[in-house]
């Protein structure tokens, strides 16, 4: 096992090979049951389908249908049963089909999954891992298309991450399982078959809680995550026709945020726009502005600008890219704290 | 439906064998333990009445009139099983092997008694209702990927059974052949709501047909019923049968928690007269001293010994160390995240105090 940045350091010829992220997901959940004989995969269409988006294609004929268990339609039904297995030894990993189908499982989240180790001291604890393809932009029908990390974050007592590259989403889906405590994996389905990275075969974990830049610019400060990081790039890039250079920051881990990649950007550059498709109030945004304001506030040049999903239910497709943050929105953004 | 599912019994109303059947299996010994946990459950729920009204614990939940219900079902688990109560079922919890320190620091708002036991695989009352049920089903899944030979048991009362992970946890279980007993408590009332209010079906038991499982019911006020409906439903488990439904046909006497009124939502003279008639320790010292095996020395030498145990533990549970505020943030995650070693670190530096 080998930490990402090491991995890069190195220098080596290492193993990989080029991965979308479904394919990336797909990889690291066969790492996992090969490794551990603990782990065993449960949801709806998971396991003779392989899923509706092919994330566990082949993993049932491969490890068999104790390990990779089609279960009935039934989200409190079978996080629920996650539980049980988890306080009996075993790691589940669990798959909601779509993020908005999470609710009926709200309350076993909430709790159970988030409070058995604080209410048996330790005695007990839930390695346990929720993957939940999430966002709009993929013409998906109503409910499928929620973006909301946010209730999640608030929530005592779990993690939650979110990949945008095929790299990040099997070295960080290694780590979730790795961690003794439950993680929210969210997978943002509109890059489930975008660009294709090198994803070594070997097993390698991106560390929960660590954010990464992953462009360098001493103007403006982006944050965003997930679905948002293509648009934030692109946004970034056309930026430099005007002279202003952006740091894109993808922060991955969205409870506990990286302080410190946060501080140390907005040190830098004094503007910040932050990017999400959650809802506006209360979203995950908020939260960064107060990790601001608490060790940066002293830099800052510029009112902090957000770029957000609005506080409405998220629309049917034919309006979901008015919805979604754009390009176009995120330049406004950039330029607004650039000539503030 | 009733006539579908009739009330198992093992002895009558009037302590006479209803079903002989059983005779060599619920000998002197057993029958006497199964009275002596009826016993001390009761005492100990006496007792936690009465301190809540003394100001010295916070709200309680009695469970008087289900001690047959809870010490039966108790009794009939193996060593290994997992038990999955409600907050009302800590006379089951106590009689399983709890802590009965544990238990006590719970209702004083101590997070100790969560976990009413580390040694046996006793779960924190689940306070949601009917959440717990998944949970015994993916236990009892785990058990049997395990290729171990327990079995776990959810309780859960009348008004669990409307609940969606009722049925999620039932049907679960059916899919799969999950090594699990479902023992409801029917007790007639889920807080003010009459079980017929509750649900337009007969009986709970007859629920188990929906999901191709055996429904069972049997008379809660009947220890030695109890004990061999939920010992042959666990031996069928442990067989690889799958899950059952037992439905325990009894009564809660008095209120749904020390903050609750029942004179509000029924005639309480009522209850407490039929109280006499049908309370499950008097049926089973009827059912002893027609066996000849019931004897007063002992018995009050009994009611001696649990009194000084719950006195000596009440006294503990007073004079426990007082509550760390860190407990607070410590078991949260394995390791803090930074943002509970934060605020930690801002109690911790008053002192400790908010």
């Amino acid at each position: 096992m080998v930490m990402s940045k090491e991995l890069a350091k190195t220098g080596e010829k290492v193993k990989t090979n080029s991965f979308n992220m479904i394919q990336a997901i797909n990889d690291g959940l066969k790492t996992v049951l090969e490794k551990d004989k603990r782990t065993l995969l449960l949801g709806e269409d998971i396991g003779k389908n392989g899923g509706v988006f092919r994330a566990t294609d082949g993993l049932q004929t491969k490890f068999g249908e104790q390990r990779v268990m089609d279960t009935p339609l039934s989200e409190a039904g079978f996080v629920g049963t996650a539980v049980g297995m988890a306080l009996n030894g075993l790691k589940p990993i669990v798959e909601i089909q779509f993020l908005g189908f999470i609710y009926p499982a709200f309350e076993q989240i909430a709790t159970h999954v988030t409070r058995t180790r604080t209410r048996t001291l330790g005695h007990y604890h839930m390695p346990m891992v929720i993957r939940a393809p999430y966002g709009a932009g993929v013409r998906s029908p109503e409910i499928h298309s929620d973006s909301v990390e946010a209730f999640f974050a608030h929530m005592p007592g779990i993690k939650v991450v979110c990949p945008s590259t095929a790299y990040d989403a099997k070295g960080l889906l290694l780590a979730a399982v790795e961690d003794p405590d439950p993680v929210l994996f969210l997978e943002p389905m509109r890059l489930y078959r975008g660009k294709r990275y090198e994803v070594p075969v070997e097993e390698y974990h991106i560390e929960l809680g660590k954010g990464t830049m992953v462009a360098q610019g001493g103007d403006v400060s982006i944050f965003a995550w997930g679905a948002m990081m293509p648009i934030a790039l692109e946004a970034a890039e056309n930026m430099k026709q005007q002279a202003i250079s952006c740091d894109v920051i993808d922060l991955r881990s969205l409870y506990p945020l990286d302080k410190e990649i946060i501080a140390n950007s907005v040190q830098k550059t004094g503007r910040v726009v932050i990017i999400h498709e959650g809802h506006e109030t209360g979203g995950i945004g908020s939260e960064i502005i107060s990790i601001i304001n608490e060790t940066s506030f002293l830099y800052l040049k510029a009112p902090i600008e957000k770029v957000t999903g609005f506080d409405v239910p998220v629309p049917l497709f034919a309006l979901e890219n008015d919805y979604l943050p754009t390009t176009d929105r995120i330049e406004q953004a950039i330029l607004k704290v650039y000539e503030f | 439906m009733k006539e579908k599912y009739p009330l198992f019994q093992v002895m009558g109303k009037d302590g006479k064998w209803q079903d002989q059947t059983y005779e060599k299996e619920l000998n002197e010994a057993k029958v006497k333990s199964l009275y002596y946990h009826m016993l001390r459950i009761r005492t100990y729920d006496q007792k936690g009445v009465a301190l809540q009204r003394q100001g010295r614990i916070g709200t309680y939940v009695p469970f008087a009139g289900q001690e047959a219900a809870q010490v039966g079902s108790a009794l009939a688990l193996g060593e290994e099983d997992w038990m999955f109560p409600t907050y009302r079922d800590h006379g089951a919890s106590l009689a399983f092997g709890a802590d009965l320190d544990m238990m006590l620091l719970h209702w004083n708002g101590r997070i100790e008694g969560c976990l009413p036991s580390r040694k046996k695989h006793i779960m924190p009352a689940s306070i949601p209702i009917a959440t717990h049920l998944p949970h015994a089903t993916g236990a009892a899944m785990a058990e049997t990927y395990k290729g171990s030979k327990n079995a776990t048991i959810a309780y859960f009362g009348d008004g669990a059974t409307s609940e969606g992970d009722f049925h999620e946890g039932l049907n679960i279980a059916s899919v799969f052949k999950a090594p699990v007993v479902f023992f409801n408590q029917n007790n007639g009332y889920a807080i003010s709501l009459p079980v017929e209010k509750q649900m337009n079906s007969e009986t709970i038991a007859q629920k188990a047909e929906a999901y191709g499982i055996p429904g069972i019911r049997v008379d809660g006020m009947d220890v030695l019923a109890v004990y061999i409906a939920v010992q042959q439903a666990l031996d069928k488990a442990k067989r690889g049968e799958g899950p059952t439904l037992i439905e325990a046909v009894t009564m809660r006497f008095g209120a749904h928690t020390t903050a609750d009124d029942p004179s509000k939502y029924r005639n309480q003279d009522e209850i407490n007269q039929k109280r006499e008639v049908v309370d499950p320790l008097i049926r089973i010292e009827k059912h002893m001293k027609g066996r000849h095996i019931w004897d007063s020395a002992w018995q009050s030498s009994l009611s001696e010994e649990i009194g000084e145990e719950l006195d000596n533990a009440i006294s503990r549970m007073e004079n426990y160390q007082k509550p760390v505020v860190s407990d607070m943030f410590d078991y949260v995650f394995e390791k803090p995240t930074w943002t509970i070693a934060k605020q930690r670190q801002q109690i911790i530096s008053r002192g400790g105090r908010g």
